[in-house]
């Protein structure tokens, strides 16, 4: 299929940090006991990472990209793998686009005969990305979250202003963002409003 | 007269003049002036208009305290009204006109109502205007608003040019307030490690003791570079901790703009705190004195006065009186007079006068009068003299004493709000007379710790050296609170001041008469005086809260900053009780008025709030969609061509597809994923009817409700395979269903095997509709068999449609040959692009909701949200075939099974035709025989759904009805609100193709 489409195909901002729709990324919802160490083999075989701790986050691929900025940016982060933790039975796996049919494929057949859940949910959400020396003041204006402690390796799931999200870094000074897709548009729009000029909070 | 001095001036650059505009008049002042000090700079003494008596008024107080000058500030998308002069910074530009006056400041008509007092006494709204009724809307209520009043509202039509933000912020201590105590506490905390956020709503450090000294030389510099230079600690200038609350949240309100408005960014921003310790060193607010005339243009706080001279190089006159009870004010009149001003007599109400700084005061020179009070002052406009008396007395004049302005002070009232807020109690001091925090009873946290604590004059340490001891007490057990080893700062060692004890003086002098209360003012703002309160107390006002809106004071904008002390002293007074007895008004935030734009943030305009699109919102809103807002989605109500009204397009959106092809975006649609061994079972107890016995590749549709029996959601359950459903449920319903089967899954059912999952938007889906919806399907291709027999009626099948990856359900809301279609959403505009171009030689018509709703009435299917309302259940509606009868129990049968709801008086779903085929109103109700108890018709049933049907050309509609089933044929009436009768004849639901033959082909 050639003509899919993220919500915003690529929209960017550049502010006080530069705001930008980071296109399509391949995400499937996990659920099951992730204590088991069956689902253990089979997470690792399909993100390529082990199995995060709480409130936790394990990329593949994806610390590359935090160097690179814009197009190349995304393109290195779409093409990392991981996993997140998204509560006690429940994960997020990332995967690039193409391949998420596939992760769940993988999952289905590794884990075939046990209680589990595996869906392809990557064209449910809209990803952006918040870079710059700015990026935590952006983010602290919208999502009820602790930026000065918010470190590389973490996922938070909050929300931004009126809608959920959740975010994790991808490198130093580097925000990775998912909402859902219907509200792509609100969600630059809060980036933007939060990234305008003369708006610096000068905390971080 | 009021005037710049030659020298001073400690904020003001004399290098840097700064242009502003007060009422259309150019007046100049400096870089750092407040408008209050560039005013009183202009000989501006004269600021605004009294609210209830248009009396003349001066500024009072240097802070935000200040209750009389008020302006309107700016213009257009930057208007505000009720600006404080003394917390406004000048920057060139500004500019402000004064509130409250008609036709001008100088001449204003509302002054009238000074000479009427007496018909205006306390509680005169409730007394005057009981009788006679009419009088209240046609005489008093215009009069009131026309005279009363402080701004103007802003335009309504004018949206406010700037933008204003929130900013979440953790720290372990937050000290609010920035003067010596604050500095101090925020370092002693921080030495110990501690994230420390101190915040101060002044543009400087320092507070106070910038102007009546510092411990010592120097200090607040070294101490502010200290902080600055500590990683752990965040300094805020410009920002008010405006409210503390539950769980140490405390909100921090920054103006970022308010003196800078020609720069970019955001005018105000909120800060959302979370605090593990709060301190407050908000220091300490100086009371005025009840004095006849005391509200007359140039009687000041004398703290005021030595801050003007101080801080701005600005002298209220050139002869200024001081009158006090304490020895503070004492200052005043050694600063007036070392800035080579008169000061001609100092009025100490104690007998015994005032200690050290009283014998400093003689010893330049002055006059001091022990024992001795103001009667009166005179002048309008502004301060001509003053007339003394002897405090003990009624107020035999002794003397005349020529002056043009008037320093008072009553004493120091700790500011208390921020403690107070979230519940920490105050005690009574008597030896110092003012209200402090009562350390034994702290507001309390979530676990029953106490997490405020107040420093230096907040705390009631007036005395500076106490102050800091205070202060660095407070760092100290704040630190430790918050999980940190803390130990004291060394301090500067200070002898304490060798002060004669105030001496409370609530009244002036002790005896006034009725004459001279009924002019000495306690609440400014709202124009309460001492009177007022004492006859409230009479009229059996014993309650502060009471009086406090009987007499409206305090109720203003500053919330009787100044005046709330002085007031429940005469309260307490008159009612012969202590004053602990009478107690205090609630301290409720924000400290002082904040932006309501602040509170908003960022939610306006776009982004006001979320809308939700589809994959496919772009290509609607390109050929003329009719928005309607369904939950937060925004879907096509139909799409309009040329100039054709709504009504226009939805029909001719009808007969299309009836007719060949009709295109719906229905990616809206809840799309829940139920996966897992327990899956059948779980979804027999959520719908009424057996979902267990589909079989994969079959979609059922399935009514659920809540625990108390009524209808809550319907749709389609597609069995995906052996082991998933795919439940689709209305628009707006996901996320509430995805939360109901949460919820039954985490508390009740814990141990069945089933996860769930909210696929909605992973989805776009279309809506394929009419005779010719098949063959358009067919002509993209694919590997999918969407032939009569491959996909039958209520089928589900998924594979290749053309290049996409679509699940095809064969169902039918229109009464149809109808497909829906899914497809990956970043797949959706594409699949429509493609029906688009594929249906060209079928007419494709794109249609929406409405066309919708009105295809499913003609085929009597119900509506979420039309048919029902949260009282009715599928009973009702004639749905007894979607129930099982085998199942044990579903959510909501046992409550089905209530005598209430087995009743045959239900009103019970029917169709309506309208005798002469015109459209019932919506929620008409028809009416029967008689009336109830109140007087009103009686009625037998109401409209539920009611459209003008294309198909049929006449009107159709559904509706509840009294025992309706078992009367076809009846004709029954519905009023409409235009006085016209609708007459319907109750008919069955399904009015369009019965049998079903048009989707079975």
């Amino acid at each position: 299929m050639s003509d899919t489409v993220s919500a915003l195909q690529g929209a960017a901002f550049e502010g006080i940090a530069r705001v930008e729709e980071a296109g399509l990324r391949g995400m499937v919802t996990f659920r099951g006991d992730l204590t088991a160490a069956k689902v253990k083999t089979a997470v690792k075989a399909a993100s390529g990472v082990a199995i995060p701790g709480q409130r936790g986050i394990a990329m593949s691929g994806e610390g590359g990209a935090a160097a690179a900025t814009g197009a190349a940016a995304a393109t290195g982060a779409a093409a990392a793998t991981g996993a997140a933790w998204m509560s006690p039975d429940e994960l997020l796996i990332l995967v690039p686009h193409a391949e998420a049919d596939a992760a769940v494929a993988t999952l289905n057949d590794k884990l075939s005969g046990t209680h589990f859940m595996a869906e392809n949910v990557s064209d449910a959400r809209a990803v952006f990305t918040v870079t710059g020396g700015k990026a935590r003041e952006v983010i602290g204006k919208l999502a009820p979250v602790d930026m000065g402690a918010f470190g590389q390796g973490e996922i938070r799931r909050t929300r931004f202003a009126q809608v959920p999200a959740a975010l994790w870094m991808h490198g130093e000074e580097a925000f990775t963002i998912v909402c859902f897709r219907s509200v792509a548009d609100y969600m630059f729009g809060l980036l933007r409003a939060a990234a305008q000029e003369g708006s610096e909070v000068g905390v971080y | 007269m009021s005037t710049r001095l030659a020298n001073g001036g400690r904020r003001i650059d004399r290098t840097r003049p700064v242009e502003f505009r007060f009422n259309g008049k150019r007046l100049k002042g400096f870089e750092g002036d407040t408008l209050a000090s560039a005013l009183l700079a202009n000989d501006q003494m004269m600021m605004g208009r009294s609210f209830k008596y248009h009396r003349p008024r001066g500024v009072v107080a240097s802070g935000s305290e200040e209750p009389n000058a008020l302006f309107n500030m700016g213009e257009g998308g930057k208007f505000e009204p009720n600006q404080r002069a003394t917390t406004t910074e000048l920057f060139d530009g500004l500019s402000v006109t004064s509130q409250n006056h008609w036709p001008s400041l100088e001449f204003d008509v509302g002054v009238l109502n000074n000479y009427a007092a007496r018909f205006l006494p306390a509680g005169f709204y409730y007394k005057t205007f009981m009788f006679p009724r009419p009088a209240w809307k046609h005489v008093f209520e215009p009069f009131i608003r026309q005279s009363a009043g402080l701004g103007r509202a802003p335009d309504k039509e004018t949206l406010d040019a700037d933008t204003y933000e929130h900013f979440y912020f953790f720290a372990d201590v937050v000290v609010v307030g920035g003067g010596v105590a604050g500095l101090q506490a925020a370092k002693t905390a921080a030495l110990s490690g501690a994230k420390v956020l101190i915040m101060e709503q002044d543009p400087h450090w320092g507070g106070r003791a910038m102007v009546d000294g510092e411990p010592e030389e120097g200090f607040v510099q070294r101490l502010v570079g200290e902080l600055e230079g500590m990683d752990n600690v965040t300094m805020r200038r410009r920002m008010m901790g405006a409210g503390v609350y539950d769980h140490g949240y405390l909100l921090g309100y920054e103006r970022l703009r308010d003196h800078a408005p020609m720069l970019a960014g955001p005018r105000h921003r909120l800060w959302r705190i979370r605090a593990g310790q709060i301190i407050t060193a908000t220091g300490a607010i100086e009371r005025p004195l009840s004095f006849a005339g005391n509200d007359i243009p140039g009687v000041m706080l004398a703290g005021a006065v030595r801050d003007y001279i101080a801080e701005y190089g600005v002298s209220p006159g050139d002869r200024v009186a001081v009158v006090t009870n304490n020895d503070d004010a004492y200052r005043t009149a050694i600063a007036v007079k070392k800035a080579g001003l008169e000061v001609p007599v100092i009025v100490d109400a104690r007998a015994g006068g005032g200690g050290e700084l009283a014998r400093e005061a003689r010893g330049m020179g002055i006059r001091v009068e022990n024992g001795k009070a103001i009667a009166k002052v005179t002048g309008g406009k502004r301060v001509k003299s003053v007339k003394l008396c002897a405090q003990a007395g009624e107020g035999a004049v002794l003397e005349e004493v020529a002056c043009d302005a008037v320093a008072m002070s009553g004493g120091w009232s700790p500011v208390v709000h921020l403690w107070s807020h979230c519940g920490g109690k105050l005690v009574w001091d008597e030896a110092e007379a003012m209200f402090r925090p009562d350390e034994s009873r702290p507001p309390l946290n979530q676990n029953g710790a106490g997490f405020v604590r107040c420093a230096g004059a907040a705390n009631g340490a007036l005395d500076l050296g106490a102050g800091l001891a205070d202060a660095d007490a407070a760092g100290k057990g704040a630190a430790e609170a918050a999980g940190f080893k803390a130990r004291g700062d060394t301090l500067p060692d200070l002898a304490q001041d060798d002060a004669l004890p105030i001496e409370p003086v609530w009244m002036m002098p002790q005896g006034a008469g009725p004459k001279l209360r009924m002019k000495a003012w306690l609440d400014y703002q709202n124009d309460v005086k001492v009177s007022d309160v004492q006859l409230a107390a009479r009229e059996g006002y014993e309650s502060v809260e009471h009086t406090k809106r009987y007499t409206t004071l305090g109720m203003a904008t500053d919330q009787g900053k100044l005046s709330n002390i002085n007031g429940l002293a005469i309260l307490s007074d008159t009612l012969g009780q202590a004053i602990p007895q009478t107690g205090t008004t609630t301290f409720r935030p924000p400290y002082t008025p904040i932006s309501m734009a602040s509170i908003a943030g960022e939610a306006r305009g776009e982004i006001f709030q979320p809308v939700r699109r589809t994959p496919m919102h772009a290509w609607h809103e390109a050929n003329g969609a009719h928005w309607e807002p369904v939950g937060h989605w925004r879907r096509p109500y139909c799409y309009l061509k040329g100039e054709e009204t709504p009504h226009e397009a939805v029909s001719r959106e009808i007969r299309a597809t009836r007719a060949s092809l009709g295109l719906l975006d229905a990616s809206t649609l809840g799309k829940l994923i139920v996966k897992g061994p327990d899956a059948g079972k779980f979804l027999d107890m959520l719908y009424t009817n057996m979902m267990s016995t589909l079989k994969p590749g079959r979609c059922r549709y399935g009514l659920m409700c809540s625990e108390n029996g009524f209808l809550s959601d319907d749709g389609v359950v597609v069995r995906l395979d052996e082991d998933s459903f795919l439940c689709h449920t209305t628009t707006g319903g996901a996320e509430r269903i995805h939360g109901h089967m949460e919820e039954w899954l985490q508390t009740e059912w814990w141990d069945w095997q089933v996860h769930v999952v909210n696929a909605t938007e992973q989805w776009a889906q279309v809506g394929v509709v009419g005779p010719n919806s098949r063959k358009v399907l067919e002509k993209l291709g694919g590997d999918v068999d969407i032939s009569k027999d491959g996909l039958s009626f209520m089928g589900y099948t998924s594979g290749k449609l053309g290049e996409f990856d679509a699940r095809i359900f064969r169902i039918a809301f229109a009464g149809e040959l109808s497909y829906e279609v899914a497809v990956p959403a970043s797949q959706g505009r594409a699949l429509w692009d493609a029906l688009w171009d594929a249906g060209e030689e079928f007419g494709v018509t794109p249609y929406g909701t409405e066309a919708m709703h009105v295809m499913r009435a003609e085929k009597g299917f119900i509506m979420i949200g039309d048919e029902t309302d949260g009282t009715v259940i599928p009973q009702d509606l004639g749905l007894h075939w979607a129930i099982s009868k085998k199942k044990e129990d579903y959510i909501g049968k046992r409550a089905q099974e209530r005598t209430f709801m087995q009743s045959s008086d239900r009103w019970q779903l029917v169709g309506l035709e309208t005798v002469d085929g015109s459209v019932i109103p919506d929620g008409a109700y028809a009416v029967a025989e008689g009336e109830n108890a109140n007087g009103q018709r009686n009625v037998q049933g109401r409209v539920t759904s009611t459209y003008y049907s294309p198909t049929l050309d006449r009107g159709i509609a559904m509706g509840l009805v009294h025992k309706g089933p078992e009367r076809m044929g009846e004709v029954i009436d519905f009023p409409g609100t235009d006085g016209t009768i609708y007459k319907a004849k109750i008919v069955d639901a399904v009015f369009y193709d019965p049998e079903g033959e048009k989707q079975n082909v």
